[in-house]
């Protein structure tokens, strides 16, 4: 057969992927006290000692709480850029949108760091509002990313079509415009809550004493007892991105069958 | 006569894009000019001097520790990208050429899952996987093939890589898949029929015309590896320092930030020079129009 | 520029208008759109440079030319999408200049149809009744039939999607003439179907069109569609009108060159002009000989270039095996160079003898295939019959 052997590669490759993924819960579920073969037996002791942490529980509900603010507001600004990125063309369109995709090629840290500087010497309190700020700017391309895909996707005409019906540019942008992106909007809210809920380093730098589920977990690496436990709350964490992903896959091709456009595949 | 239409439309465009246009400049651009802005400042105590110096860069530049810093981040980036890249040539030539239309959003669903899944999950895995008390450590000596946990595999340059290569897999995979998705097939069927072999063909027809994926790729995985902060911090244990957290280091712990903003300056700039002569030496594959 | 309809036939051997009375009456009816000296820049570009017209109600309008000529511009101009620099666009008498695309009594379809994808046929054809102040029952036995009008009926929960070409053509009418625009305009509405699917549509759209009353203004870069469907044309190049007429006089009595050359297919042999009086202009015409010819038969703009040449339409002539007896005014001897069978039409090339013995440059001759007539062969010498009245001096 045709590619057999690229075949065999590939699903080694998918293997090599998901192998460290697949000890998550192979571990949480684990009664030893350490992460070692042979497994002892089952347990949901890791879990039930997870949902006791209170430290845990406030990072779960900051976490939770940056990750709604930030999609919310990366989505809202990926939409004025996507839709300004697609529909016009204006001066230095090159530069703005170079700068507003900057993040995607520049390492966190350097994200980060200057950031905290800048709200260091203005004196901003850190708190979990500023993590909201840093991870707005990160999730922002990604949007803009889904969103101009969406955007591009709907034929020019069927705006001027509504305006020539009689509604004005608002009205035509409301009863077209918005109910066809309406699925890649949803997939841009769900990816950026996946990235905010997932990320580290801005979190670990921007949230003084405010704990979020990354920097928590980072912080109980050191202490060999408590591995169990994260590794059952890093098994929570990829069900749950796992999940947001497979939904926002499926509002994605949502939005792809209906403008009836072509499927290619993939977020990026 | 110069076009009213287009004035209008640029005014709409940029009144569009202003809200996050306005965003990227507070949050990232500022920031990053006051990064600039410090490199070339001088550090007093529990402040910042604004007073204009090249000391820090001079400093900077003469730093042995900098210079073997620095050396080992080009080094493990070179290593992760070059492992990066040719691991998923074959994977996304595969997804490109073998599977079935309707089967290639499915598989690139499967292949990008990780690549949103926690990062710090991912690294933290590694070191579990081959940490002391770790995975492999442990199931060795539970089965009796060594008596002493292998303190080898753990808080090296080579985990750091391996650890490097399995977060930013994913991210190689797509540029290539998308560069060969490109590709008009009948250019291979045309390569065949002038009497090129499968492999000349491939050699000489799919290979250029995928370099455009293969050079984003390459940039992609190259430009975060190499400031990459949690990795060594995890997997090198702290003694291997990369160029990150050695400007984390000079900006919070040592409280230099005129000297952590010169650090962060350079890295940049060696980045970005490394980048460009890329990107010159692949000149001839990105003219291609297709 | 010619922005009148001119009833009066021109010159003789102009065809008669195919329908002569509906001219008439069109040219009783006040004047639907008029375009006074209209123009459009794109940044440097002069997209539009001075567009004279008026379009009379009732009428179906063409605009015609190869693209890039500034026919879809002056379409969107006329709609409203795109603003003028300079100039008066009236429709309905009124000054277009301060009313925007939504507030204009002008509706468009248009070339990719933009049916919305989100919407059932019923809700597409509803779209621009929103703000109608008509029952809801109304305005559904409105949208029934707007649907039957365009050969929909019963389609209306149909997803808009799901359309074929065709289908969502039809849509885009419905949608449109549900409002009762003033003007209806078309760009390129038959592009995107195939052959035997515009051929269809081009007779529905006449008969809507007839039907409904409504000024019809068309966008087409196809000459053939054009003349099939309007009453009259605006041929269009690099952004000006170069001849505005009905398709009889557009096809048998192109003002140049350029037109002549882009509607149908035109001959042209090199003259050299030997006098000229008051009446006629006597020439001398490579391989037909000397010929008079009255002023009403030289093209208003003449030859694009310096050579003087006399053009003529394939069907202008007949061919015959030598010796065959035929009746035309004037008869030439030819060798017959290439013959293309078409099926009902064979289209020759032939030269023409010239006085010195030489032969002249190929000229295309068509002729019908009746039953019973030879076809000649390549090689073979055959006559050639014309007459002066359809030959068109281009100087």
């Amino acid at each position: 057969m045709k590619g057999s052997g690229l075949r065999i590669y590939a699903i080694a490759y998918l293997i090599f992927l998901y192998a460290p993924i697949l000890l998550l819960p192979i571990f949480a579920f684990n009664s030893g006290t350490i992460i070692a073969f042979p497994l002892k037996g089952f347990t949901a002791d890791w879990f039930m000692q997870m949902l006791a942490n209170e430290t845990l529980r406030r990072a779960f509900l900051n976490s939770l709480i940056i990750a709604l603010s930030s999609a919310i507001f990366a989505t809202c600004l990926g939409i004025f850029a996507a839709r300004a990125s697609t529909r016009f063309d204006f001066p230095a369109k090159t530069g703005i949108m170079g700068l507003i995709m900057l993040p995607l090629v520049l390492p966190e840290i350097i994200v980060a760091m200057s950031l905290l500087v800048v709200l260091l010497a203005i004196g901003v309190q850190l708190s979990i509002f500023t993590v909201i700020l840093g991870h707005t700017l990160i999730c922002l391309p990604y949007t803009i990313a889904i969103l101009s895909t969406a955007f591009n996707s709907l034929d020019k005409s069927l705006e001027e079509a509504a305006y020539d019906l009689g509604e004005t540019k608002w009205s035509a942008f409301r009863l077209v415009i918005l109910p066809l992106v309406m699925p890649g909007i949803i997939s841009a809210l769900l990816m950026s809550f996946t990235i905010s809920l997932d990320e580290f380093i801005i979190a670990f730098f921007l949230a003084g004493n405010e704990p979020t589920l990354p920097t928590y977990i980072f912080s109980q690496l050191r202490f060999p007892k408590s591995i169990p436990v994260i590794m059952a709350l890093g098994t929570v964490l990829v069900v749950m991105s796992i999940l947001l992903l497979t939904v926002a896959e499926y509002f994605r091709r949502r939005g792809v069958a209906r403008t009836g456009g072509q499927d290619h595949g993939g977020f990026l | 006569m110069s076009s009213t239409r287009f004035d209008a439309e640029a005014r709409q465009g940029l009144a569009m894009v202003s809200p996050p246009l306005i965003y990227a400049v507070l949050m990232l651009a500022a920031p990053l000019i006051t990064i600039l802005a410090y490199s070339f400042f001088k550090d007093g105590y529990l402040e910042v001097v604004r007073e204009f110096t090249l000391e820090n860069y001079r400093a900077v530049w003469s730093d042995p520790i900098f210079h073997k810093v620095m050396a080992r981040s080009l080094g493990v980036a070179f290593a992760v990208t070059l492992a990066t890249v040719a691991l998923a040539f074959p994977v996304a030539y595969f997804l490109s050429f073998v599977v079935p239309p309707e089967r290639k959003a499915l598989w690139i669903f499967l292949i990008t899952i990780p690549f949103w899944t926690s990062y710090l999950i991912r690294v933290f895995l590694w070191k579990v996987i081959l940490g002391h008390n770790g995975v492999i450590n442990s199931t060795l000596t539970g089965l009796g093939f060594i008596d002493e946990p292998l303190g080898f595999l753990l808080y090296n340059v080579q985990a750091m890589v391996i650890t490097l290569a399995h977060a930013y897999a994913p991210f190689a995979i797509l540029p290539i898949y998308v560069a060969l998705e490109k590709i008009d097939r009948s250019l291979l069927e045309a390569g065949r029929d002038l009497g090129e072999s499968r492999l000349m063909t491939f050699w000489r027809v799919t290979l250029p015309l995928a370099m455009p994926g293969v050079v984003a790729a390459t940039l992609i995985v190259f430009i975060p590896t190499i400031g990459d902060y949690v990795t060594p911090e995890l997997i090198g244990g702290g003694k291997m320092p990369m160029v990150a957290n050695m400007v984390q280091a000079n900006m919070l712990a040592l409280d230099n930030k005129p000297m952590g903003s010169a650090l962060a300056v350079t890295a940049m700039l060696i980045v970005a020079v490394v980048s460009v002569i890329f990107l010159f030496l692949n000149r001839r594959f990105l003219r291609v129009k297709q | 520029m010619n922005d009148t309809i001119k009833v009066a036939a021109p010159a003789t051997p102009a065809r008669k208008p195919k329908a002569a009375t509906r001219y008439a009456e069109l040219q009783a009816s006040k004047p639907m759109i008029e375009c006074r000296e209209v123009h459009k820049y794109y940044g440097d570009y002069h997209a539009l440079r001075g567009i004279d017209l008026t379009i009379r109600e009732g009428e179906f309008f063409s605009l015609l030319g190869p693209s890039g000529c500034g026919k879809t511009t002056l379409l969107r101009t006329i709609a409203g999408f795109e603003g003028i620099n300079s100039g008066v666009v009236l429709i309905d008498d009124k000054d277009m200049a301060a009313v925007p695309a939504n507030k204009r009594p002008t509706n468009m379809v248009f070339q990719s149809y933009a049916i919305f994808p989100h919407l059932t046929v019923a809700e597409n054809v509803a779209f621009g009744l929103r703000r109608d102040p008509r029952s809801k029952a109304e305005k559904a036995a409105a949208v029934d039939e707007a649907l039957k009008m365009v050969g929909l009926a019963g389609y209306g929960k149909r997803a808009a999607h799901a359309l074929s070409g065709g289908q969502r053509q039809r849509v885009a009418l419905a949608r449109a003439l549900i409002l009762k625009p003033k003007v209806l305009l078309l760009d390129e509405p038959l592009s995107a179907l195939d052959r035997k699917m515009r051929e269809q549509m081009q007779v529905e759209l006449i008969k809507l069109q007839r039907q409904v009353g409504i000024t019809f203004v068309l966008v087409t870069h196809d000459q053939e569609e054009a003349l099939v469907m309007s009453d009259r044309i605006a041929v269009m190049f690099e952004g000006q009108i170069a001849q505005l007429d009905y398709p009889e006089a557009l096809y048998s009595r192109p003002v140049s060159r350029r037109v002549a050359d882009f509607i149908g297919v035109m001959n042209f042999l090199p003259v050299t002009i030997l006098s000229e009086d008051a009446d006629t202009i006597r020439v001398d015409v490579e391989g037909l000989g000397e010929i008079d010819l009255p002023h009403s038969q030289v093209a208003a703009k003449g030859a694009d270039d310096e050579q003087p040449m006399i053009g003529f339409r394939p069907e202008a002539m007949n061919i015959f095996p030598e010796g065959q007896p035929q009746t035309a005014p004037r008869q030439n001897g030819a060798v017959i160079d290439e013959v293309v069978y078409y099926g009902d039409m064979t289209y020759y090339d032939a030269r023409l003898d010239e006085a010195d013995g030489t032969l002249s440059a190929p000229v295309r001759i068509s002729m019908r295939n009746v039953f019973g007539r030879d076809i000649p062969d390549v090689g073979t010498r055959a006559t050639v019959g014309w007459s002066p009245s359809s030959l068109i001096l281009f100087r």
